[in-house]
């Protein structure tokens, strides 16, 4: 099959943009990111099906002069399931501003753990108790200020 | 007879229709679930009988015919994991309903859980059962969406964290999944799993390899191989623990249950693939030590969890029959043993209160039935014989002795060191949580929240599912034999591919 160019490029530059978002600190960025991606992986499977043609119906064309439609389907399903996670990511992430008061992306549990270790082994006279900071590593959470009113 | 194979994935999504429906009455919602995931469990029974007599059992949707239409189908493999997965969602959904009970009494209903969790199955039967690359994803998405919504359940700000990292990396695993599907169809002009082998045979060897490689890292991060785990032991441990133990048996699993289609069925491998085999040996073993380094009960059964899909990999990676058939063992005895771990686990909480292992201690006093609960899948997991996790290892041990390559021989030098590994770990939850003398538990640090430690207590309907399940898990060790003989015969279909793609295809298809 022929590629075109232009769809090329838009492909590459869309599936650039998402990752670059998805890497992100911020929240919104990461479900831009997500939102973008979904687009260039929607349209690649439009893509795949090759080069314009005339619509499938019995009888109006040639054969051979018709588009595939079977990647049409296929993309109309996947849009329809990344547009429904995209709502649900929303929902979420208003979650996680509500009960956090921020929408940044938090640090692994692990790399929490490793920094405090290292906190504790500088300075003993810093933490006054290093067990219970432990813990409070090991259960993965600091809490952070809660806005005021939370959502249930 | 054929009609049959459509049910598994019909009736679990008729059945969370109808669930919301009756929402108000807590006892329909009950009775329907049960019933239904029963009746799967029976047809994955006729359908695994049927398909071992007869050949794979092979439903045309809407009649068009392969490769044009979807195809659902059910071999030996699929039939068998079909059954492995109702057992233990059944067994998950009675205990998930007997802490409903002693938690919050009959009369309360949850509205989403029932369906959500129907869904989940529908998810995971179609998975299993599809013969369509393009409706294999689909079948992820039901299964995947249905998580979303079982593990960010009234979160907690702590669980918020988790259950963000888990949607984000499942998502953008999908829309990898997408990208691998639009690449295949651009370069084959087919999804059907049947006709793939033939069209990328046909390909550059290159193209081939890339497509491999591909369908390796999207099925990889469902399956939490090792520099695509991390997502894993952060967001399992979050989630209540029958949720937990679902994910953990079965969500894994039905990665590695693509891997191994898509890697016997679409690529033609004819020796062992030295890449996969050294993602295997990474996988055992950074899993078995991230195990090691915690102190978090279900967070080291979670890297335990991590570590032991490296077995499954390392006798896929083999390509030989007998690794299959091992591995066909080794995910039947894991879904099973893992999800009893989990739910023990969560009765193990909800007695001491923490989920860390040096604030508990004293429960095989305390409670002995829980620890031999804990202790039969624990050293099944660790590979003691007699039981279903030894008879698994042994099998995938020997396929690597018989290849006898350097990477061969290194890899299953590597399983014998994390089946000790493994060993070391549950001894250290044993001696965290089992010895000692009987310690006060701790209460519930949020009462609101779903995740009930603490409560202290534990009813019939929890400790029955619970032993249920490591019943089977003694089963699977005492009907070895049949049941290893099963495994071959679906190794070898899988290697040849010949019966599944007469199957679909017609005579034309099989040669």
């Amino acid at each position: 099959m022929t590629v075109n160019l232009t769809m090329a490029v838009v492909l590459a530059g869309l599936y650039a943009v998402g990752f670059y978002l998805l890497m992100q600190r911020s929240l919104m960025r990461v479900i831009l990111g997500i939102v973008i991606l979904g687009h260039g992986a929607n349209l690649f499977l439009q893509v795949a099906g090759g080069p314009p043609g005339e619509p499938v119906f019995a009888g109006t064309a040639l054969i051979e002069a018709m588009v595939d439609p079977l990647p049409q389907a296929l993309a109309l399903t996947a849009i329809v399931i990344t547009f429904a996670l995209t709502t649900f990511l929303l929902a979420l992430a208003y979650r996680s501003w509500a009960l956090l008061g921020h929408d940044e992306v938090q640090d692994d549990v692990e790399d929490r753990r490793i920094r405090e270790a290292e906190r504790r082994r500088e300075g003993m006279d810093e933490s006054d108790e290093p067990d219970a900071e432990a813990a409070e590593a090991v259960a993965g959470f600091e809490a952070p200020e809660a806005s005021e009113e939370v959502p249930r | 007879m054929t009609v049959l194979v459509a049910l598994p994935v019909l009736l679990p999504l008729l059945a969370a229709a109808l669930s919301l429906i009756v929402m108000r009455s807590p006892r329909m919602q009950r009775l329907i679930g049960v019933t239904v995931l029963t009746a799967i469990a029976v047809i994955a029974g006729v359908l695994l009988a049927e398909s071992d007599k007869h050949g794979p059992v092979v439903l045309q949707l809407g009649g068009y015919a392969a490769p044009f239409g979807i195809t659902l189908i059910a071999d030996r493999l699929a039939a068998l994991l079909l059954l492995t997965s109702a057992l233990v969602t059944l067994a998950v959904l009675v205990f998930s309903i007997g802490q409903r009970i002693t938690d919050y009494g009959r009369q309360t209903a949850s509205t989403a859980f029932h369906p959500m969790y129907l869904m989940l199955c529908a998810g995971v039967s179609l998975a299993y059962l599809t013969g369509d690359l393009f409706n294999l994803f689909v079948a992820f998405e039901i299964m995947l969406a249905s998580s979303y919504v079982l593990i960010t359940r009234r979160t907690t700000a702590e669980r918020v964290r988790a259950s963000m990292t888990y949607v984000i990396v499942s998502l953008t695993s999908s829309l990898l999944f997408i990208t691998m599907i639009a690449l295949v169809y651009a370069a084959t002009g087919t999804v059907n799993l049947a006709a793939l082998p033939e069209k990328i045979g046909e390909l550059d060897p290159g193209v081939q390899t890339s497509l491999g490689l591909f369908m390796v890292v999207v099925f990889g991060i469902k399956a939490a191989l090792v520099p695509l785990h991390f997502w894993l032991p952060d967001s399992y441990p979050t989630a209540p623990a029958p949720i937990t133990a679902v994910f953990a048996g079965l969500l894994t699993k039905v990665g590695v249950y693509a891997l191994i289609r898509t890697q016997t069925l679409v690529f033609i491998h004819d020796e062992s693939w030295t890449v996969l085999l050294v993602v295997a040996m990474l996988t055992m073993i950074i899993g078995v030590l991230g195990a090691i380094a915690q102190n978090d009960l279900n967070r080291m059964l979670s890297f335990l969890l991590v570590s032991h899909i490296g077995y499954m990999l390392f006798g896929l990676a083999l390509f030989t029959v007998i690794g299959l058939a091992g591995v066909i063992l080794y995910v039947v005895h894991h879904i099973t043993v893992q999800a009893a771990l989990f739910l023990t686990s969560g009765l193990i909480t909800r007695h001491t209160g923490t989920v860390s292992l040096q604030a508990m201690s004293g429960v095989a006093k305390a409670y002995p039935l829980i620890a031999v609960l804990f202790a039969l899948p624990a050293l099944s997991l660790a590979g003691i014989p007699p039981f279903s996790g030894f008879v698994a290892k042994i099998a995938l041990l020997q396929a690597g002795a018989a290849v006898g390559t350097p990477a061969a021989y290194a890899v299953t030098a590597a399983a014998v060191l994390t089946s000790l590994l493994t060993l070391f770990a549950v001894t250290k939850i044993w001696v965290g949580a089992f010895w000692g003398k009987v310690a006060e538990p701790h209460p519930d640090p949020d009462p609101t929240d779903e995740v009930t430690v603490g409560t202290g207590s534990t009813s019939k309907g929890m400790l029955v599912s619970t032993g249920g399940l490591v019943a089977v898990s003694v089963l699977i060790a005492v009907f070895a034999g049949p049941l290893a003989d099963m495994s071959e015969r679906a190794a070898a279909d899988l290697l040849d591919g010949g019966a599944y793609r007469t199957a679909v295809l017609g005579e034309a298809g099989g040669e």
